[in-house]
């Protein structure tokens, strides 16, 4: 078996191993994307972060459901001017990619933070058109395949890192959406968001989170994300990320199975951060158990006729 | 587990206890809390208003206590509350204080007391000697004196007040460096303002003693998973809030310096 199994190329990108933070797990300072790198994943992605800094919301912000969380934190960041230097730091001690989320209100914002991410080192950018629980972003320009395309194209005309958007399952058909991403330039996709949620109290008679809606993640949604990957990559040749769900090796597996060159770990965290450790590992005794050479030749198997 | 069968639960308020002019105990049934340790926290849920990290100050029989300073909105609407009033918790969370044996030194500043004292009152049977310094502004502000009494005893309390209403006029800090030279100790262990625990920390320190401290930061999912309570490469709610000595060391960079604010830059302390 090749020591090299594992690694995966996508858009320009080199990945040691197929497992990559999600985006809202952790991902405010430098210290904290060495640690989750050292925790064995191959890529790590930032909180969003948009062109002012945002508080979010007040709590409760994350509470728990049957099989998984519903968040609303309401975008916090520190705006891009101060997390340029956070992106500069983090270059100096991380050995994996970075990759920055980008949010905005307009295509121009989207590009203006693009930027300045990728000048302040970002290996790429990954773009966030489908926060379920933020007003004016996200949801409406990742559910309308127009206002996506414009601005695809807007930040990929201002940028010279590898674009990936982040597609909200929130949507009749993610193809639609995938379709407008990729031909308005996007290097890659990233399926999925978390899946509109609500959480209220019997007793109380009140919605939990102060935000009252939020965003479905963890194990439940896994099998939504899976099928969102499985239609893009029905109909697509681009390369996919599949988000939702992963907690373990078999969980990847069925991804890169359904068309995913990569997965995106984040709800699972809260169990266990060396999660990419021990998924990278079951994803390695399970190509040497099924005689593959790399993890490439099992993408997309599970559409074989 | 952090999440699996951690959901939020409501609750009813039992019991509430003065504890001095500003600061309250709540006392709670809660099938999870009751079985918290020492250091632990939990999250609770005021309907309506918001969710707040409270270190555990007692747990026992089925029921769980927290104490509780009126500083913000949320605590002011909780100290307003009555007893019978529906509240929600999750919890506990975190790691614990690890239980020293041999000559222990407790020190506590503020609300920082808390988890002290049921430490305190955990080892109180298991140590050859339990010290308590304790500090506050005012004399009405010193927490639990008589059950500090009744777990130490009192020549081995030290209370310091910094307008001298009570005990010594000085900071928690001031004896500490003479009872730390003049005596033998196996743990120290402090809970406080993050100030006060950079000064305690530096000065074991200086004389190679072991120490836990725990830590505050803001906090919002307590489950280590949205970053806000990132201290170095540490997560508070999941990887303390009780740090150690090798710990701390590790983020002497913010400990006492700075923090993360409620839009993740990083902002002095």
């Amino acid at each position: 078996m090749e020591t090299n199994a594992l690694s995966i190329g996508f858009a320009g990108l080199q990945l040691e191993n197929p497992t990559m933070l999600a985006s809202g797990v952790m991902g405010y300072s430098a210290e904290s994307f060495h640690r989750i790198a050292k925790s064995g994943a191959g890529a790590v992605v930032t909180k969003s972060v948009g062109i002012q800094p945002r508080v979010g919301y007040v709590n409760p912000t994350v509470v728990q459901a049957a099989a998984g969380l519903i968040n609303a934190m309401g975008l916090p960041n520190p705006g891009i001017d101060v997390f340029s230097e956070e992106i500069k730091f983090s270059k100096t001690i991380l050995r994996v990619p970075l990759i920055v989320s980008v949010f905005g209100y307009s295509a121009e914002e989207y590009a203006t933070v693009a930027k300045k991410a990728a000048e302040a080192g970002a290996d790429a950018i990954e773009l966030n058109v489908s926060c379920p629980h933020v007003k004016q972003t996200g949801a409406e320009i990742g559910q309308n395949p127009k206002i996506l395309a414009e601005v695809v194209q807007q930040v990929k005309a201002s940028i010279n890192k590898p674009l990936i958007v982040k597609l909200s399952p929130n949507v009749a058909d993610i193809t639609v959406l995938a379709e407008a991403a990729v031909k308005a330039g996007a290097d890659a996709l990233t399926a999925v968001n978390t899946l509109k949620a609500i959480a209220i109290d019997a007793e109380t008679m009140l919605p939990i989170l102060a935000n009252v809606k939020g965003g479905l993640s963890g194990a439940a949604v896994k099998p939504v994300a899976l099928r969102c990957v499985y239609d893009i990559a029905e109909k697509f040749e681009v390369p996919i990320i599949g988000c939702g769900g992963v907690s373990n090796w078999r969980d990847a597996v069925e991804f890169f199975l359904a068309g995913a060159s990569a997965v995106q770990i984040g709800t699972a965290v809260a169990d266990d951060i060396e999660v990419f450790r021990s998924v990278t590992k079951g994803v390695e005794n399970y190509l040497r158990k099924k005689h593959y050479r790399s993890v490439k030749e099992i993408v997309g198997l599970a559409h074989r006729k | 587990m952090p999440t699996a069968n951690n959901t939020l639960r409501t609750t009813q308020i039992v019991q509430i206890r003065t504890e001095s002019p500003t600061v309250k105990t709540f006392v709670l049934p809660d099938r999870l809390c009751c079985k918290a340790k020492p250091g632990q926290f939990l999250m609770l849920w005021i309907p309506g208003i918001d969710e707040i990290p409270l270190s555990i100050m007692d747990a026992s029989n089925g029921l769980v206590s927290v104490s509780v300073k009126a500083v913000g909105d949320a605590t002011r609407h909780l100290h307003a509350m009555a007893a019978g009033a529906t509240v929600g918790v999750r919890g506990p969370y975190g790691n614990s204080f690890t239980e020293s044996r041999g000559r222990v030194l407790l020190v506590g500043g503020g609300t920082g007391t808390a988890p002290l004292l049921f430490l305190a009152k955990l080892l109180a049977s298991k140590t050859e000697r339990l010290s308590f310094v304790e500090g506050a502004k005012t004399k009405d502000e010193l927490l639990f004196v008589r059950e500090i009494g009744g777990v130490c005893q009192e020549k081995n309390i030290i209370t310091t007040t910094e307008d001298g209403t009570a005990g010594l006029q000085c900071l928690v800090t001031q004896p500490l460096a003479s009872l730390l030279d003049k005596d033998r100790f196996d743990m120290i262990y402090t809970c406080g303002p993050e100030i006060m625990v950079k000064k305690i920390f530096e000065m074991t320190e200086k004389r190679k003693l072991p120490i836990e401290a725990s830590l505050e930061r803001l906090m919002r999912c307590g489950i280590g998973l949205c970053g806000s309570c990132v201290i170095g490469k540490y997560r508070v709610c999941r990887d303390g809030p009780v740090f150690n000595a090798a710990q701390l060391r590790e983020m002497k960079d913010e400990l006492g310096i700075s923090k993360l604010g409620f839009d993740g830059s990083r902002i002095p302390i």
